[in-house]
């Protein structure tokens, strides 16, 4: 500690403000217990110490030890599950004598970072770039070695040989996450044109270093299989860093196993329900109660695919019914209400079974207003407006030109409403909204042609992995509607927070991944299916200009992209498992589950007079998702069902003797003697 | 007559004097005779005589008329009561106020009309339950009434049903349940089908808004906690699931195009959605109930068990104790329209059915005897809302919204004589010993309301004066309502008209189709050859696996166990791209 005391006194001598608060990270960090582990000493660098800053105690540097130590005391103790912790702190290099050991140290450590590809990842130096985080921007060079940030700030002692790449006074950001990506969902048997390569380069292009894509397995499929399926073909051919949430097509005894399986042991925390999809994909609220109850005990998070199926499939009846099978009758089945029902509904059940809740795809202004107004009272929700809902609207459903309009077809729709996009940024600038997702999932025209008759069949999904950050940019950032850490923070450290990659993934800081990107906030493009990395024929921003984009895209300490070229390697993307109980959901929810221990009230036994009830039979009301229409043949009318909701039997012995009508009181042989009975 | 049910009945002629007539539009008062009615006939004189065009002008008074003083008072429509349960078998229990001894307590009130729910058991014809009310009222009813018709279960044939209910036998309202699961709960899908059949026949739907599905999740949890009691009642219902509801019976009106009544509007959050909904223009209206305005849910908390018990009904009081205010409020702007009491009372013996699992308790609270003076405690006499609009809540609004004015709601000339004589100062206690019902325990036990009648005429009958009720049995008639209210039926009509949606007219789409072979196991594709694919028939091959749309055409197959193939082939007409909706 020799070697901090003289630099903080030669620091003292600036005022205090002035001082730098990013000292140059003379204590090496290192990530050594295994890449899910979170990065020991991560904050220490780059959080403001208030100790040091505080007037009185200018010069005393013992408080600043005290609240490194104090932090990362805190971080054992918030996160008591994680065991390697525990070892970690053997292996925490303090540099006793000075920072020359710097070099020499890591390469001795060199082992312990098993996350190396190939051997191929680089030693680089950012230098002179202004590193923005979700909490505050500061100047600093970043060095970069095994895949891994190892040094953040000015005046680097690094090895010799390093590429040094100069941002020249431009961003340097964590790279993008996102967490809604469908590279491998298969409709009628056809995959996506963007595969995982497709799709992650194109990503990679746009500044996204990290995907989460969703595993899609079809009703009755295993939920295990499906992951193995996913994850197979992602490690083939994904160029970036990725994670998949769990689509649960159904609901039953078999899946709750697997999903415990998969929440324990394969690193998945985050599940997708369906209120939509009729027949296929669609759960009743009972079932929705019970995967929320049994996600909340894993301790997962629940994403909602939020419109009411059953009013849908009902428009789209009507709609066909009037000869409408054009594109324009996808959103004129799917209004904005019910998105918004559904959102309403999915935050009611959310909060009974005190479960956090994820909205992805947040499309209509209406919806989004639900889900800030559930904030407002407190519920755990989160909302992912995404690409698509941020940049562009529903009118062009309207396009004469079929091709076209099919391309914008994805659910829920994009909103008709040219003022939605807007409401949805100011979401996103104050907090409302909290993720950006892209909802990429990309079929070729051939393949939307599948419903060229009827616009039901016309398969889900649009582009925008490749453009999501550029239009945070252009529409929030430019616009001044929010600041560049709020950009940070939408489109990256919020979503590794709420799925738990955090500050792995969505910071810039030591010990954390070397995912970077150098961002040009001057960056002019004209968005064009020519220029695009994806392999779709029509991008539905086509001809939209945006400001801002990526100049250079670090990815696993790897410069995959520089001034337009991409340099990208199929299959050398990682599966990033995930560990439940991610604090910035779960902290709330596990004090509520404590408050939330009701108290019956105490009474004497009643003794009064019963009436004497005879047993009645059950009647089972039809699930929302039935597979029949309710115009279709209904159950037989079992007799005399009234009134309970509660029954005690089914069928009687005596059900062919008529009813009684008239009931005996029982009062009890001492007559009325409790107080509970009436005087 | 197409009024079979007309009875023979002695009619008085009445004089009322002085007084201030108060109708919701204007009050105005009237010097020294008031109104003169006559009700010889039951169906034809019981009005407002006609032979004095002009009410207020003077007139000489006929020998062996009554007359009546009202000065001092308020004389006001009567009552209308829309929501009643008289009759509806809870477990085989009939509740303790049947129609005889509910009507006698309306009338009590200054109620004298109410609208009672026929609840048929689920698989009994609509028209059989009706049957077995219209006799039940018919001869034990002392007011006039009318009939909801509740729909308890979806079945095949009941477009015919409504149908014959709303043209010939003069039901215009029915009730759906979103509630109760497997016993009365509808599904969404089966609303929006009834809504649109009542949307075209002209009536209204009223639904009971709570989420069934919730509701059983969570007393099924709260059972395993132990908790038994009537609190668990309130615990398992939560204001929430009750919004919810509200919200979603809303949404699925909305797409119907279908006018919307909400039935017991019991929390603060539910009469706002109802408020957000009407102020974008929703043709919905909400109905608080005596209960909810007269006191709240902390009494299922009550060491008592029959007292905790008696407050239990659904949706629930809320707990919050602002509620009530909260609701008169709404009330009294506008945001809610109509007041209604639920009365559905049951003895403490037979609400002990549920006395160890609070899931048996049935279901109730009586409220008939009440409702006026409550409304007139809480909002007239806290400033509130005035007298005006105290008569709108209470009948005006009921009788625009469910057709029956200007015969009921108004007093005006050729109105049914229908007209309460209202003190507005003096102050009355609710007491389950004065009370004119049978139950036992009243919910509003102690509460003290300024405003209360002081004479009742039902039917140009004088049946309350100076606090003696003089009722008959069986002098209630039924009063059929016909369809398509204009108050509630002018927008929806309006709206059917500009609610086409249009297509865009397009070129055919002649540009590249993936071709969707049905899947067979593992077999190297085979390349098929196809016409131009123009025809139309591509999407229709393979029924299963429509993942993405919500319009499936079958269930499972027998091949569902074959992994799917992945492999497509793309078709191209032979004379390639061609049109200009293709892309180039």
């Amino acid at each position: 500690m020799t070697d901090c005391r003289r630099q903080w006194n030669r620091e003292d001598e600036l005022p205090i403000y002035l001082a730098k608060s990013i000292s140059a990270g003379s204590n090496k960090r290192q990530k050594s217990h295994g890449m899910f582990s979170s990065v020991e000493g991560a904050y220490d660098t780059k959080t403001i110490d208030f100790d040091s800053y505080a007037l009185g105690r200018k010069g005393n540097r013992a408080p600043r030890r005290c609240s490194t130590e104090r932090m990362l005391d805190m971080e054992y103790f918030s996160e008591p599950a994680r065991e390697p912790h525990k070892k970690r702190s053997d292996s925490v290099v303090t540099s006793p004598s000075g920072r020359p050991s710097v070099d020499v140290s890591y390469q001795s450590q060199r082992e312990h970072s098993h996350c190396e590809n190939n051997g191929k990842s680089e030693r680089l130096l950012i230098k002179g770039g202004k590193v923005i985080n979700d909490d505050h921007s500061f100047y600093a060079d970043v060095y970069v070695e095994d895949g891994l940030i190892k040094q953040v700030g000015e005046n680097l002692i690094v090895p010799g040989g390093v590429k040094v790449v100069d941002a020249d006074g431009r961003m340097v950001i964590p790279g993008g996450i996102d967490v809604n990506t469908c590279l491998n969902k298969a409709y009628l048997g056809s995959p996506p044109v963007d595969d995982f390569y497709q799709g992650t380069k194109a990503a990679l292009a746009g500044g996204t270093t990290m995907i989460i894509d969703h595993v899609t397995p079809q009703p009755g499929d295993s939920l295990l299989q499906a992951f193995e399926l996913w994850q197979e073909a992602a490690d083939r051919k994904c160029c970036c860093d990725y994670s998949l949430h769990m689509d649960v097509p159904q609901w039953h005894e078999g899946v709750r196993d697997e999903v415990e399986v998969l929440v324990q042991e394969k690193g998945i925390n985050s599940f997708q329900v369906y209120m939509a999809y009729k027949d296929v994909y669609q759960m009743t609220d009972s079932q929705l109660y019970e995967v929320f109850v049994c996600l909340k005990a894993l301790g997962a998070v629940v994403l909602v695919h939020a419109e009411n199926g059953d009013l849908i499939a009902q428009e789209q009846k009507r709609i066909l019914g009037l000869g409408i099978t054009g594109p324009e009758g996808h959103p004129l089945s799917r209004p904005e209400e019910l998105e918004a029902e559904a959102v309403f509904r999915a935050i009611t059940i959310g909060n009974r079974a005190n479960s956090p809740i994820y909205i992805s795809r947040v499309m209509s202004k209406s919806a989004a207003d639900t889900v800030s107004r559930a904030r407002r009272k407190g519920s755990v929700i989160f909302g992912e407006p995404i690409t698509a809902s941020i940049a562009t609207d529903g009118s062009h459903y309207w396009n004469k030109n079929w091709a076209k309009a099919a391309a914008y077809v994805t659910a829920p729709p994009l909103s008709p409403d040219p003022t939605t996009p807007e409401h949805l940024h100011s979401l996103l600038a104050c907090g409302d909204l909290q993720v950006v997702g892209s909802g990429h999932c990309a079929y070729s025209t051939a393949q939307k042609a599948m419903g060229k008759d009827d616009f039901t069949l016309i398969p889900h999904g649009t582009n925008g992995v490749e453009e999501r950050m550029a239009f945070v940019w252009d529409k929030t950032v430019a616009t001044g509607k929010m600041d560049e850490n709020k950009f940070v923070a939408v489109t990256s450290t919020n979503a590794a927070k709420i799925f738990n990659l955090y500050p792995r993934k969505g910071r810039i800081a030591v010990g954390s991944d070397a995912d970077i990107v150098i961002w040009d906030p001057d960056k002019a493009k004209t968005i064009t299916a020519k220029l695009q990395q994806s392999a779709l024929e029509y991008n539905i921003f086509e001809g939209l200009e945006c400001r801002g984009g990526p100049v250079l895209v670090v990815s696993q300490g790897r410069i995959v992209y520089e001034d337009g070229n991409l340099n990208v390697q199929q299959g050398t993307g990682r599966f990033i498992p995930r560990q439940p109980f991610p604090d910035v959901a779960y902290q709330r929810i596990s004090i509520r589950n404590k408050m939330t221990c009701r108290q019956g009230v105490s009474r004497g036994v009643y003794d009064g007079p019963v009436y004497d009830v005879p047993a009645t039979p059950k009647y089972i009301t039809p699930a929302p998702s039935a597979k029949t229409s309710p115009t279709s043949h209904q159950p037989p009318p079992i007799r005399n069902l009234h009134q309970s909701n509660f029954s005690l039997s089914g069928a009687q012995v005596d059900d062919n003797v008529p009813r009684r009508s008239s009931h005996r009181i029982v009062a009890p042989p001492g007559g009325r003697s409790n107080i509970t009975s009436l005087g | 007559d197409s009024f079979s049910n007309t009875k023979h009945k002695t009619s008085d002629k009445i004089i009322i004097k002085g007084g201030k007539i108060v109708n919701d539009d204007q009050s105005f008062y009237l010097f020294f005779l008031t109104i003169f009615l006559t009700s010889s006939n039951v169906y034809w004189l019981s009005r407002l005589s006609s032979t004095f065009r002009q009410i207020g002008e003077n007139l000489i008074v006929p020998s062996g008329v009554k007359t009546m003083d009202a000065y001092g008072h308020i004389v006001i429509p009567g009552g209308i009561d829309v929501n009643t349960c008289l009759h509806a078998p809870h477990l085989g229990m009939n509740p303790a106020d049947d129609f005889y001894h509910g009507t006698r307590a309306a009338l009590a009130g200054g109620t004298t009309m109410i609208i009672d729910h026929v609840v048929p058991e689920p698989g009994v014809s609509l028209l059989t339950a009706y049957d077995q009310w219209r006799d039940v009222a018919d001869k034990r009813s002392c007011c006039d009434y009318s009939l909801h018709m509740d729909i308890t279960r979806w079945h095949e044939g009941m477009f015919e049903e409504l149908e014959t209910l709303i043209k010939d036998k003069g039901v215009n309202s029915f009730l759906t349940f979103m509630a109760y699961k497997d016993k009365y709960q509808s599904s969404d899908a089966q609303m929006y089908e009834i809504f649109g059949m009542l949307r075209d026949l002209g009536a209204i739907a009223q639904v009971h808004a709570e989420n069934g599905d919730i509701i059983e999740e969570e007393q099924k949890r709260l059972l395993d906690l132990g908790i038994t009691g009537p609190e668990g009642h309130v615990l398992s219902h939560s204001e929430e699931v009750e919004t919810e509801a509200v919200y979603r019976a809303i949404t699925i009106a909305k797409q119907a195009n279908c006018p919307l009544y909400i039935t017991k509007v019991m929390s603060k959050s539910a009469a706002d959605v109802i408020a957000k909904a009407r102020k974008k223009g929703l043709v919905v209206y909400g109905e608080p109930i005596a209960a909810s305005l007269g006191t709240d849910g902390s009494h299922y908390w009550s060491q008592n068990w029959a007292e905790a018990a008696a407050f239990v009904m659904c949706p629930p009081l809320s707990p919050d104790p602002a509620t009530p205010d909260y609701l008169n409020s709404m009330l009294s702007c506008g945001d809610l329209q109509v007041t209604a009491s639920a009365h559905c009372t049951f003895s403490t013996a037979q609400k002990a059915v549920g006395k160890d699992n609070f899931t048996l308790i049935p279901e109730g609270t009586n409220g008939i005897e009440e409702r006026m003076s409550i409304v007139w405690d809480k909002a007239v006499a806290t400033g509130k809302m005035d007298e005006n609009e105290f008569v709108a809540v209470t009948s005006t609004n009921a009788a625009k919204i469910f057709n029956l004015y200007p015969r009921k709601g108004r007093i005006a000339v050729g109105s049914d004589a229908d007209l309460v004589i209202w003190s507005t100062k003096e102050t009355k206690t609710f007491s389950s010993k004065t009370h004119t019902m049978t139950v036992e325990i009243n919910i509003f036990e102690g509460m003290e309301c300024r405003g209360f009648p002081v004479g009742v005429i039902s039917q140009g009958r004088m049946v309350l004066e100076g606090g003696t009720l003089d009722v008959v049995e069986g002098l209630g008639r039924f009063v059929p309502r016909k369809a398509f209210p204009d108050y509630v039926y002018k927008r929806i009509k309006a709206r059917s008209r500009m609610a086409e949606a249009r297509g865009v007219p397009r070129g055919n789409y002649d540009g590249p189709v993936h071709d969707v072979i049905s899947m067979t196991k593992s077999v190297p594709p085979t390349p098929t050859t196809r016409g131009p694919s123009c025809s139309g028939k591509t999407a229709t091959g393979p029924a299963r696996n429509l993942h993405q749309s919500g319009f499936t055409l079958s269930g499972t197959q027998m091949d569902d166990h074959i992994p799917r193939r992945t492999a497509q082939k793309i078709v191209a007409p032979p004379g390639g791209r061609s049109n200009i909706t293709s892309l180039s």
